[in-house]
């Protein structure tokens, strides 16, 4: 909303003359009415700038094919010598002895447009005569400004004549505001926020008739519960707009048209309520308002055929939809230049109804944006009448004496609220008088009844349904700067959960282990999961589309934390950087088979069991670790040679996270996109699998644009977490001395370690502290096809020294072990 | 230099002859004065203190000896090996300690040579921000509430007052799920973890929730479909605005400075009433000489995000007594918190995933 100061000015004559635009911004602001801008139109024209008086002119053809004036202007004394001025002119709408505006030699126009006298078309021109557009006051570049007679005197200031400058507040208005979309309600804020008198606009007696203005039938009442109009007849359509109304649409933003245009525009500006002329010779039969039927369309305005819901509003008459309730008018009754019969028509409508329409037909205006906050009521008829009033004075004709009035505003209900309430709410110090007078001051009507208040909203405030939005009135009023600041009484909480604190442990522990951490958004597209490599039939193929997806490419919630971490990878190693490793926790969206979410009532709380199946019918959501490792893992250096990233890194950061939140999780060899078949380790707690780690496969390194060889792993962290251990118990431990026994196994290739190793442990007894794989050999002296593996055993006993022949004996039956179950040969 | 070859040479010292003593004596004194190495000095001990020295052999063939003559060259022979002894244990520790003193010297490194072999992991300052706001409230007792981030329609809008038909839904644009009719988005903002918490909570309660949402805001330097939030809620007996102006100054101190408080100013949210947006003393300026801050650009203050005392039907839908109950709620912008606090230019920073992006924040804040 943007208002004119000038206009505010006029609307709350009492606004005191030393408060600045800046101020009543501020104290507006205050109120509730948020400040977005002021402009100041104008204030970027310097002088001189005068009336000047066409003394004579010569037209003067030029070889371009246009005529130019050659003007002899008086300028008064305001060129210094008095004599006349010299100017070049290009418009041809004025005569000898018109008052004009005249920018002489030194003065500066919008855009930093410096004058000076200057040659052109053979004269030397000393100034110039201005059009509207030059001087910022429209679009009108079709001639000059032609100046009132009375409008001063050759040499006086002309910027107080038209008046050039203004000032323009832009308010961001809140949706329960919506009476502050008019002068109407910014001049009642502001006379509210000086507590000057405030004199309504709207404040008219409603002309009544027993005849009808035009015929009206409305077959809505819920949707249209007031339709009221007046006609004129006689109309000039020639006639044109006065200026300063001209002036204050286009200061509130808005483009002049024509004066019977301009005139509901102005209307509407004022007080707040949208109106529409019909070129009344144009309708076809009694006005019809009603829902549309299906298959009905209709030409709006701005040319566009539309096909109608018959959820949409309509008016209509014999010939069909002819406006589009609240929204837009039909193209078939428009005004238009020949218009000289005009039904005016001013309604009120069911919010809810132009919510959809407009959001339907995606076409906001300025009707819909005021309907659907919600207008006054009571209103409707004063603003029909405003408009013929105005009509007739600029455009001649005459007010024809009937009067279109169907329907009539509901009645508000009263507020029951205790007067202490707002006291109670906001913690200022709010006597109940204070209350009260607040209460009236915004327009209520107040009755009291001890400190109970039974209070009326008026009829502009549809917002005010409840006692806590009365608190809210009485306290913008009171002025939330008066709020005190008191932290509440202490809160008695535990501290993070377990879970929050390990997940903080797990993106600390991958820091330390050289991880940067990503934040990536979860949409994707097929092509991205096609990337890795998956197969048709895997479960993350299932995606949760997005109804509305900000990109077709990537119309969906992903399933996995990689392509986010290798898209990240490969913009930096696009960047220079491709020696990386990067993690990202976050959640991903597994979709279950469910049915729709509920909609419950808001006036109880949904049972629990209710509660339960919405929660059920919502997608899996657990939360996932993924990272990616990729180049050197070391850098070569003055101490010897860098370490390229492999399949290691990526199990080994799986371990450390296990590791740092208590939890100890084995591996086995596994195939599973997208990493190398052969280089994928499952990471296991139990018999659970908690996600993969690995290799990339060489297909997937190409498809997304990372350094060969990029190790990866995503883990179900929801599932990890879950097995975190609650307490540790503190380990009791043996001062004996230590007995190690080291062992080389020759086996077969094929056999994993974790095997050997456990059939080892298993054998090796109680005694056994730990045992360490500390070498790998393959190679001619253990022949084809096998490998040779080296552990440390190391054994202790609680309470005494082990002797040789103990620890020996628990290395044999350990060897056995391995032997019998996976042909394990001692070295 | 070394004495004479003793070992396969034994000089025969009689422990009566004092002369013989007495030159025994200066011979390992002269031998140890003359090591010039713990290596010499070792073969000086053996050949001058070890069993088949002169003195050590001297010392046995006193229990020979007879009695009247056996104290006096006991006392003899025994002082002159003690003397020997002391001269040796000087002169070791002497040679030691020009030992250790070249060994250091030889062992001196260049210390500006680099030292990191692996680069330094980071946290993201989303992350670690989010835990600095958690923390400041858990300071004060409070408790961190989660909830999911694909939601219901009726917790992220209906329970919080925003109806099919609120005018305020369009000033949300949501991204919605397929199928549009099964009511699920991707939530908006964080409060339906508010609506979850006083569905699942008996008041007192006190909880913050900082989080993810999403709309179908463009990709740009100042917006993105993905952003952070961070709500706070606190329903209790008696809660009133003040509280929430006092809790919003302690948070703005903690987070910005002390001295930074704020203000409120009227605005409209559904799900409270009375409404406000909060602004913040700007940080910079503080307010002083704002007209040249680039912060705050001459305002003096800086918008922060919008609070308001919870809207009693919000408070009935979730099944809190609202006669009995008052309640404040908040919500900030964690990423904007993060771009005013560190200065970051352009919000896609946060979302690229470039590693000098969050390297250069660390692992905590």
């Amino acid at each position: 909303m943007r208002a004119a100061v000038s206009w505010i000015r006029a609307v709350v004559p009492g606004l005191p003359a030393d408060v600045t635009t800046a101020q009543l911004a501020d104290r507006l602001t205050a109120l509730g009415l948020k400040l977005e801008a002021i402009e100041r139109p104008g204030h970027d024209i310097t002088g001189p700038l005068v009336v000047g008086r066409v003394l004579s002119f010569e037209d003067e053809p030029q070889k371009n094919g246009k005529t130019i004036r050659w003007c002899s202007v008086d300028v008064g004394a305001a060129n210094g010598t008095g004599e006349p001025q010299g100017i070049v002119c290009g418009a041809h709408n004025f005569a000898v002895g018109d008052l004009v505006p005249v920018i002489l030699p030194g003065g500066v126009l919008p855009g930093n447009f410096e004058i000076a006298a200057r040659k052109t078309y053979g004269h030397v021109s000393a100034g110039m005569i201005c059009s509207a557009r030059e001087l910022g006051l429209g679009d009108d570049h079709a001639g000059i400004i032609v100046l009132p007679p009375d409008a001063g005197a050759p040499g006086d200031d002309v910027f107080d004549v038209l008046p050039l400058r203004d000032e323009v507040i832009e308010f961001e208005i809140n949706p329960d505001r919506a009476y502050a979309l008019s002068l109407r309600g910014v001049g009642r804020e502001a006379a509210l926020a000086y507590g000057v008198p405030f004199t309504d606009p709207a404040d008219r007696p409603a002309p009544s008739s027993p005849s009808a203005a035009y015929p009206v039938e409305v077959e809505d009442p819920v949707g249209c519960p007031v339709f009221t109009g007046r006609s004129v007849t006689g109309f000039d359509p020639s006639a044109p707009t006065p200026d300063w109304m001209a002036r204050r649409i286009q200061l509130s933003g808005m483009r002049p048209i024509s004066l019977a245009v301009d005139v509901t525009n102005y209307v509407m500006l004022e007080l707040g309520q949208p109106i529409h002329g019909f070129d009344r010779d144009k309708l076809a039969g009694p006005i019809v308002v009603r829902r549309a039927r299906e298959g009905e369309r209709l030409r709006t305005l701005d040319g566009v055929d539309r096909n109608l819901s018959v959820e949409d509003l309509l008016i209509t008459d014999d010939s069909g939809p002819i406006g589009l309730a609240g929204v837009m008018g039909g193209e078939t009754t428009e005004l238009c230049e020949t218009t000289t019969n005009i039904f005016i028509e001013a309604a009120h409508w069911d919010p809810v109804a132009i919510f959809r329409t407009e959001r339907r037909h995606k076409l906001p205006s300025e009707a819909s944006k005021r309907f659907e906050r919600g207008t006054d009521p009571t209103i409707p008829l004063i603003a029909a009448d405003r408009v013929a009033e105005l009509l007739t004075t600029y455009g001649g004709g005459t007010v024809e004496d009937g009067v279109t009035s169907v329907g009539a505003a509901p009645a508000r209900t009263a507020i029951l609220i205790d007067a202490e309430l707002p006291a109670r709410v906001t913690g200022m110090d709010i006597p109940a008088a204070t209350t009260v007078d607040n209460l009236r001051a915004v327009g209520c009507s107040v009755v009291e009844d001890g400190s109970s208040l039974s209070v009326t909203p008026p009829p502009w405030r549809g917002d005010i349904t409840d006692p806590f939005d009365l608190v809210e009135e009485v306290a913008r009023i009171v002025g939330y700067a008066n709020v005190p600041s008191v932290l509440p009484p202490a809160a008695h909480g535990r501290g993070l959960t377990r879970s929050q604190r390990l997940r903080r442990r797990i993106g600390r522990t991958l820091a330390g282990e050289g991880y940067v951490e990503i934040v990536s958004f979860p949409f994707i597209g097929t092509k991205d999961l096609d990337a890795l490599g998956l197969e048709d039939s895997d479960p993350r193929r299932t995606v949760l589309r997005l109804a509305n997806a900000l990109s077709s490419e990537e119309p969906s919630m992903t399933t996995t934390l990689l392509p986010g971490l290798l898209k990240a990878a490969s913009r930096n190693a696009g960047r220079g950087a491709s020696d990386l490793a990067l993690f990202e926790t976050a959640t991903v969206t597994l979709p279950r088979a469910t049915g729709p979410a509920p909609i419950f009532g808001v006036d109880q709380r949904p049972s629990d069991a209710q509660l339960d199946e919405l929660d059920k019918a919502l997608p899996a959501q657990p939360l996932h670790l993924g990272l990616v490792v990729a180049g050197e893992r070391e850098r070569p250096g003055w101490w010897g040679e860098g370490r390229a990233a492999t399949w290691a890194d990526a199990v080994e950061a799986v371990r450390r996270v296990a590791e740092s939140v208590g939890v100890e999780v084995t591996v086995r060899a596994a195939a599973r996109a997208p990493w190398h078949p052969g280089r994928c380790a499952e990471v296991m707690v139990g018999d659970a699998v908690l996600g993969h780690a690995g290799e990339l496969h060489p297909r997937v390194c190409t498809a997304y644009g990372v350094p060969g060889r990029t190790a990866a792993a995503e883990l179900d962290l929801s599932r990890l977490l879950e097995h975190a251990a609650a307490m540790v118990e503190a380990p009791g431990f043996s001062n004996f001395p230590l007995a190690k026994e080291d062992v080389a196994l020759v086996v077969d290739a094929s056999v994993s370690v974790a095997d050997v190793e456990a059939a080892l442990r298993e054998g090796a007894g109680e005694y056994l502290e730990s045992i360490r794989l500390f070498d790998v050999y393959t190679g001619p002296q253990v022949g084809e096809g096998k490998k040779s593996l080296a552990f440390a055993l190391r054994f202790r006993a609680p309470d005494r020294t082990l002797t040789e022949e103990e620890a020996g004996a628990a290395r044999d039956v350990a060897v056995r072990l391995a032997a019998e179950r996976l042909g394990a040969v001692q070295r | 230099m070394s004495g004479p070859n003793t070992s396969f040479d034994p000089v025969e010292v009689t422990p009566l002859r004092a002369d013989q003593v007495e030159e025994m004596r200066e011979q390992a004194f002269a031998a140890i004065a003359g090591a010039t190495d713990l290596a010499e000095l070792k073969q000086v001990r053996l050949d001058h203190a070890g069993d088949r020295s002169p003195l050590a052999l001297a010392n046995r063939e006193i229990g020979a000896l007879p009695p009247q003559a056996r104290k006096e060259a006991g006392q003899r022979v025994g002082q002159a090996r003690g003397a020997v002894q002391e001269a040796l244990v000087a002169r070791q520790a002497e040679l030691e300690a020009q030992h250790e003193e070249r060994m250091l010297v030889e062992e001196a490194v260049d210390v500006t040579l680099p030292t990191t072999r692996r680069r330094a992991g980071s946290r993201h300052p989303l992350t670690t921000l989010s835990e600095d706001i958690a923390d400041v409230f858990i300071a004060l007792g409070w408790e961190v509430a989660e909830g999911p981030v694909v939601e219901a329609e009726w917790l992220n809008f209906d329970a919080l007052n925003l109806g099919p038909d609120h005018p305020a839904r369009t000033m949300q644009d949501t991204l919605w799920t397929e199928p549009a009719d099964h009511h699920v988005v991707l939530r908006t903002h964080t409060s339906p973890v508010q609506a979850r918490t006083m569905l699942t909570r008996k008041p007192p309660i006190h909880v913050v929730c900082p989080g993810r949402v999403y709309r179908t805001d463009p990709y740009d330097a100042t917006h993105s479909p993905m952003f952070h939030q961070v709500e706070g809620l606190v329903v209790d007996e008696g809660i009133t605005m003040a509280h929430l102006k006092g809790t919003l100054d302690h948070f703005a101190a903690a987070m910005f400075g002390d001295g930074i408080t704020t203000r409120f100013r009227p605005s409209y949210f559904p799900f409270t009433e009375p409404s406000a947006e909060v602004d913040l003393i700007c940080w910079i300026c503080r307010g002083v000489n704002s007209e040249e801050c680039r912060t705050c650009r001459g305002e003096g203050w800086v918008e922060w995000g919008g609070c308001g005392v919870v809207n009693p039907r919000v408070l009935i839908a979730c099944g809190v007594d609202a006669e009995r109950f008052t309640g404040f709620a908040f919500g900030m912008g964690i990423d904007r918190t993060l771009m005013m606090r560190y200065a970051v230019a352009d919000l896609r920073d946060l979302f690229e995933g470039d590693v000098r992006f969050s390297s250069a924040f660390g692992t905590e804040l």
